[in-house]
């Protein structure tokens, strides 16, 4: 085979991942949002607990669009990284482990985690 | 050159990674059910909503195996993206401090006299 010539340049809007690639780097990137997210939810808890006035500045920042299109993102890396986490724990048991399955289960897990961000959205902003 | 068979270092993160994942996928929608199903609540319900011992210990066990996963799972990215040997080890005492100190907070806030 001839060497392709170098230097080999990249175009990225033509490298087309896998779906069950898409899964595996977003199983990443929500897993290190919710690390991301654990203290502030300590956080927002402690001030929600502590007395009536916390708790009134917590329901008065959850108000605010911002606030809640960042707890919708939330929503979305939980219910992403707890469907795809499945999919890693039944392949561990050796299920769904061909490729058409595969694809098939990470298909699933895409449009799983986007339905459940969807009813999340219907309820915070309609 | 290690040993293909290696430390076996692997195999119990492994497993810490995947039991603490069993764990929080059964208790994570417990909870949050728990909590949705109550909603909406003024101060005083929130705070009896919290109340139950049983809770309080169930979280806390929860936000616990939350930590372990989430310290294997930042590990795991750190050594696949960060090279740089003691930048790496910097950032890894910096999850170990946010993750420990989640969870002691966590524990201070559940059992603060109300």
């Amino acid at each position: 085979m001839k060497p392709a010539a170098r230097p080999v340049y990249l175009d990225l809007r033509r490298i087309h991942l896998p779906l069950p690639g898409w899964v595996s780097i977003l199983h990443r990137v929500s897993g290190a949002l919710l690390f991301l997210a654990l203290p502030l939810g300590v956080w927002a808890l402690s001030m929600s607990l502590a007395d009536e006035a916390g708790f009134q500045r917590l329901a008065d920042g959850l108000a605010h669009p911002l606030a809640r299109l960042a707890l919708l993102g939330l929503i979305w890396a939980g219910a992403h990284h707890l469907l795809a986490g499945v999919r890693h724990l039944a392949m561990d048991a050796d299920w769904g482990v061909d490729l058409k399955s595969a694809r098939q289960s990470s298909f699933i897990v895409l449009l799983g985690g986007g339905l459940v961000t969807l009813l999340a959205a219907w309820r915070l902003f309609a | 050159m290690k040993s293909a068979a290696g430390a076996h270092t692997g195999t119990g993160t492994w497993l810490v990674q995947r039991a603490s994942a069993v764990v929080l996928a059964l208790a994570l929608p417990g909870l949050a059910l728990y909590v949705l199903v109550a909603l909406p609540l003024d101060f005083n319900g929130w705070q009896a909503l919290f109340a139950p011992l049983w809770l309080r210990v169930l979280m806390l066990l929860t936000v616990a195996a939350l930590a372990l996963h989430a310290w294997v799972g930042m590990r795991d990215i750190l050594m696949d993206y960060v090279p740089s040997t003691g930048l790496r080890l910097a950032l890894y005492l910096a999850v170990i401090v946010t993750l420990a100190g989640s969870v002691t907070w966590l524990a201070a806030v559940l059992w603060s006299p109300a």
